[in-house]
């Protein structure tokens, strides 16, 4: 299977997400450069966390017109594998690729800590090898991670099942005390209505190896290379 | 030549956490008035159109695709005429 890690100016968990692919994985990678064009043959588009554009104006803003992104949102369409993490879930939202936005955080501050999230929907490409309700311990590190949507939307997305992950306490207790940044009901990762395209503020990439302090960011990687050879991948766009 | 000065601000009922801080420490100050801050942003466009009707026409599309994010903001924008 092979993956395009996308580096825009100010990406920096590029090299983690390419890293894992690579070396943890074991399959394919490549860097994609933001003026570049995309590929044919790249099966899973990796959008990584950072700082694009410095984050001026909104996180992700500058990025959603980079050259590449059109060749993204076409990819996305024709029902490709797209992955926003942190930086990358908000290049997505602005995008239109995903609904909602992503808010400065509701303390005000950067929050960079481990926290638990809850797979609310397993039946996806990205999630098909975590048990339903299964609780990941996955970092997060962001500023503006407070995810809003309006009712109307977030109803829209309840009875899609396009939420995938809320922050959750260990035991999967959905609370305000466990929700770190203000996000309406907890959500920490959202998928489009064809569940091809999701996007999640905590880093799976980040812990996919027992020596990081967790593997649980693997599952979803397996998830995803999983999907992808079982849907014959010789196939895929 | 014209200028436009645009204002985006968040959305009513949108939580504004920096308007809710700053309004805190002005209540610490004590100015207890205060019963509400909003923070947006302020921006200023130099434009280089041949009527104004055009710069009012780009501004709009400006802001609804870049400036401003209609999910949780809005926008208002003035356009004048200055000399070069």
């Amino acid at each position: 299977m092979k993956f395009g890690v996308v580096m825009f100016p100010g990406s920096n968990c590029d090299l983690d997400s390419y890293h894992l692919v690579k070396d943890v994985l074991e399959e394919e990678a490549l860097y994609l450069w933001h003026e570049d064009s995309l590929p044919g043959d790249i099966d899973c588009v990796i959008l990584p966390g950072g700082f694009t554009y410095g984050d001026y104006l909104r996180p992700g803003a500058m990025a959603r017109f980079s050259t590449i992104m059109k060749d993204i949102v076409d990819f996305a369409s024709k029902g490709g594998l797209v992955i926003g993490i942190c930086n990358g879930f908000q290049i997505l939202v602005e995008a239109g690729l995903l609904p909602g936005a992503l808010m400065r955080n509701k303390n005000l501050k950067f929050i960079c800590d481990d926290v638990y999230i809850k797979v609310e929907n397993n039946n996806t490409p990205f999630t098909a090898k975590c048990s339903e309700g299964e609780i990941l311990k996955i970092p997060i590190a962001h500023n503006e991670g407070n995810y809003y949507a309006s009712d109307d939307v977030i109803k829209d997305l309840e009875d899609n099942n396009q939420i995938i992950f809320k922050y959750s306490d260990i035991d999967g207790n959905i609370t305000e005390d466990n929700n770190p940044n203000g996000s309406r009901y907890n959500i920490a990762g959202i998928c489009n209505k064809e569940k091809n395209v999701l996007g999640m503020m905590p880093h799976p990439e980040r812990v996919g190896e027992e020596i990081l302090g967790s593997d649980d960011g693997l599952k979803i990687f397996n998830s995803i290379l999983g999907y992808w050879r079982e849907e014959d991948g010789a196939n895929k766009v | 030549m014209f200028k436009a000065v645009i204002k985006v601000m968040l959305k009513k009922g949108v939580l504004d956490p920096q308007g809710e801080a700053v309004q805190s420490s002005l209540s610490a100050m004590g100015y207890d008035e205060v019963k509400d801050v909003r923070i947006g942003k302020y921006m200023t466009l130099e434009l280089d159109n041949e009527s104004k009707n055009e710069a009012e026409k780009n501004v709009e599309e400006m802001c609804k695709r870049l400036l401003a994010n209609p999910v949780i903001e809005d926008y208002e924008y003035e356009i004048v005429e200055v000399s070069t």
